[in-house]
């Protein structure tokens, strides 16, 4: 472990019980650390209560990029006395307790804490953003009409902010009965031309599955943001899991294409939430952006305000999507299958002509995947150690990268469905190791990888108690199987 | 235009004499009096259909339509509404579509008073599937899925409509033709939720047209419209005796879609 790394960045954590304000003070710290030109990464871990229990705020903070919180703390800020005696096991030697403080006092002690240790920041020019306020972001830089959702952990935060966003002829948000008024809500919306996204926690989305496949069968252009927690069931409503990967490429009932995209920090989650509404619009057909808890709600400084509008998908096309309201043009959409002019058929051969003009549109996707960042890959390119995520674990991945021991490739599947075979065998042809980093019990991103390309990782790091990967832990696991 | 302006390629098939085919001519008749008397753009009109016999009417009809899944119709109807306020927006549905699979959307369209319209072909029994009991289905009826008789009472649709808050509630008979197009016109014609029950015997598995043929009646013109109290009673007259017909509600208030735009 590198001391000298540990000597540029800090980590603070705020503890309390829930209502006494842990996030808000949290947020603000994680603000003015990056006003101050720092990189932020900012945790949020939370019990399903209202008032009471204990919430904790965690985030690392250094000069250079910061991709994941550490466990071990500089600054324990102490909202109640309970926080103390959780958080003793975390705290490094010598570091700072801050009890019975307010807000501004708490701001001017870490103030002086980075002054005593001699810690100063860059240049201030990003914000700190959470996945799901990036995400919707990304939906209105494409140009998004409405919002339709129905209250769940983690995906609530996207409702909350962009109903704040509402404007008298722009952007609605409604917020029907349930999940699956959501759905076919929006199907309709979207049949009299409006572009439109729902999103729910993985049980809402469980809810829309009749209609998910309606969505295929009519070739509605459709965003669904679906948000991981710890399942099955209702599971652990505040916590994270990595476990609906499987769930979500075969959602739906029938056979029909779809595309879905897992971002992999707030950077990604705009980028796919104005990617993603592109794509339905230009293909006519579901989208599907995989978000989990980590990723919706923890924080992290990037630069989104100043991208330029075509790196997110704004140069795509819409398809020709006919709308009512238009004279002499008759618009029937149906969820039976029907022929060009929406007319229910039920002959073999219109049956089978109907189902390939809809998979056609799979070759045009696999064509626009040759444009698309389907993968990414970090760390030493040409290793033959290569280590395979999805989704939020992408931060802890990187973060642990920086204890490495060897050189490894990083290798980060954005697109689940398609996915990109040729890219990921090519990825993958001169490797020895592979480990496989993920937030489920079955290793679902093993299995997929197996599944499509015949290769088998070598080595599967997987985590299901519902928490985050800690980054010196996951470098020390890879260090050890790499030895 | 002409009714036959609005036929489609498309074969009829529902039984031979089905009720259905009567509401899909008054329908015809309502929508061509209304585009020739200058008060609707065939555009503009977007007709939704759930699933059971009464969504065939889809293909049946030449103008704008939207065939949603099993007792969802109405979320659609709305979303579409709020999209584009210019549409006229019409649903079919059936007693099993949006008083069992979908009643919760029913109630909430009633209660948010959505602008859209809701024709329920109500023949009191799952026909599309052979002949089961549903929501509307009197007591004791002997269907495939209860041999020994349904053990459960019915839902009065109308009064359960009134306390949800609709602001326009009626009931025709199929075997009207005039009487329906009528009553779908008033509907039309209502801003705000409306929720129109046409009586369609299913005459394969649950033919009640005797029974109703006796039964039914037109309230007067002179009926109190504007009464949630007297609509109620009216409504909530016993069936088995007399089936009263009409507009028994009617009320101007706010719609979710201006809400939404307020």
């Amino acid at each position: 472990m590198s001391k000298d790394l540990h000597s540029e960045i800090f980590t603070i954590g705020v503890g309390g019980a829930a209502g006494e304000g842990v996030k808000y003070v949290g947020t603000q710290i994680g603000e003015a650390l990056t006003a101050a030109g720092f990189q932020v990464y900012l945790s949020l871990d939370y019990p399903s209560l209202i008032r009471g229990g204990h919430n904790f705020v965690r985030l690392t903070a250094g000069k250079d990029k910061i991709w994941n919180d550490y466990k071990k703390l500089d600054v324990l800020v102490c909202l109640n006395d309970e926080t103390k005696e959780l958080h003793k096991n975390e705290i490094k030697e010598g570091a700072w307790m801050l009890e019975g403080l307010n807000n501004e006092e708490i701001l001017a002690k870490i103030k002086e804490f980075l002054k005593e240790k001699n810690i100063s920041g860059g240049e201030a020019k990003a914000e700190l953003i959470e996945g799901n306020m990036a995400f919707a972001k990304g939906l209105q830089a494409a140009g998004l009409d409405f919002y339709m959702a129905y209250p769940m952990t983690p995906a609530t935060s996207i409702l909350h902010y962009l109903a704040s966003q509402q404007t008298k002829e722009g952007l609605k948000v409604i917020q029907p009965e349930n999940e699956i008024a959501v759905i076919n809500m929006a199907l309709g919306a979207v049949y009299a031309g409006k572009r439109v996204a729902v999103g729910s926690a993985t049980g809402g989305f469980a809810l829309m599955q009749e209609a998910f496949s309606f969505s295929g069968m009519a070739e509605l252009p459709l965003v669904v943001a679906v948000a991981q927690r710890q399942g099955p069931a209702t599971g652990v409503p505040t916590r994270s899991s990595q476990s609906d990967l499987r769930f979500v490429i075969h959602a739906g009932h029938g056979e029909f294409p779809r595309i879905v995209i897992a971002p992999g920090d707030p950077e990604e989650c705009f980028e796919a939430g104005a990617e993603a509404l592109s794509l339905a619009w230009k293909f006519k057909t579901p989208v599907i952006v995989l978000l989990d808890k980590i990723l919706c709600e923890h924080m992290m400084t990037v630069d989104i305000e100043t991208r330029p509008n075509d790196a997110v998908g704004q140069g795509l096309k819409n398809g020709d999507l006919k709308i009512p309201g238009t004279p002499g043009q008759i618009v029937k959409v149906t969820s039976y299958e029907h022929g060009d002019d929406g007319i229910t058929v039920d002959k073999p051969e219109e049956i089978q002509e109907a189902m390939d003009k809809r998979f056609a549109k799979g070759k045009k996707i696999k064509e626009e995947m040759q444009n698309r960042e389907t993968i990414k890959i970090f760390g030493s390119s040409d290793s033959e150690n290569v280590v395979m995520f999805f989704g939020s674990t992408k931060s802890a991945v990187l973060e642990a990268a920086k204890y490495f021991e060897k050189p490894v490739k990083l290798l980060q599947i954005v697109w689940l469905e398609p996915f990109d075979v040729e890219k990921v065998k090519k990825e993958l042809s001169e490797a020895k190791n592979i480990i496989c980093v993920e937030g489920n019990h079955g290793g679902q991103l093993a299995s997929l990888i197996r599944e499509r390309t015949g290769i088998e990782v070598t080595d599967k790091i997987l985590k299901y108690n519902a928490m985050p990967f800690d980054p010196e832990e996951l470098a020390k696991q890879i260090n050890k199987i790499l030895k | 235009m002409q009714q036959s302006d609005l036929a489609t390629k498309a074969k009829i098939t529902w039984c031979p004499g089905c009720p259905n085919s009567q509401i899909l001519v008054s329908f015809r008749q309502a929508v061509t009096e209304l585009v020739n008397n200058g008060s609707l753009k065939i555009e503009n009109l977007a007709a939704f259909a759930g699933i059971g016999c009464h969504g065939k009417i889809s293909d049946y009809i030449n103008v704008n339509s939207f065939t949603s899944l099993h007792g969802r119709l109405i979320p659609a109807m709305t979303g579409a509404k709020c999209a584009n306020q210019r549409l006229t927006v019409i649903g079919f549905s059936g007693d099993g579509d949006s008083l069992d699979e979908g009643i919760e959307h029913l109630v909430h369209a009633a209660k948010r008073n959505s602008d859209i319209n809701l024709f329920i072909h109500d023949n009191r029994v799952f026909a599309l599937t052979t002949g089961q009991f549903d929501a509307l289905s009197p007591k004791g009826f002997v269907s495939k899925s209860t041999p020994f008789g349904s053990i459960e009472e019915p839902f009065n649709p109308l009064l359960l409509m009134l306390a949800s808050g609709a602001t326009f509630v009626a009931r025709s008979y199929a075997g009207d033709m005039a009487g329906t197009k009528k009553v779908m016109q008033a509907a039309i014609a209502h801003k705000g939720f409306s929720y129109v029950d046409i009586i369609q015997p299913c005459i394969t598995f649950f033919d009640s047209r005797d029974y109703f043929k006796d039964k039914i009646y037109w309230i007067g013109e002179d009926f109190p419209t504007n009464d949630l109290k007297k609509a109620m009673e009216k409504v909530s007259e016993n069936i088995e005796e007399k089936v009263p017909l009409g507009i028994f509600y009617q009320m101007e208030k706010p719609t979710f879609e201006e809400e939404l735009y307020k």
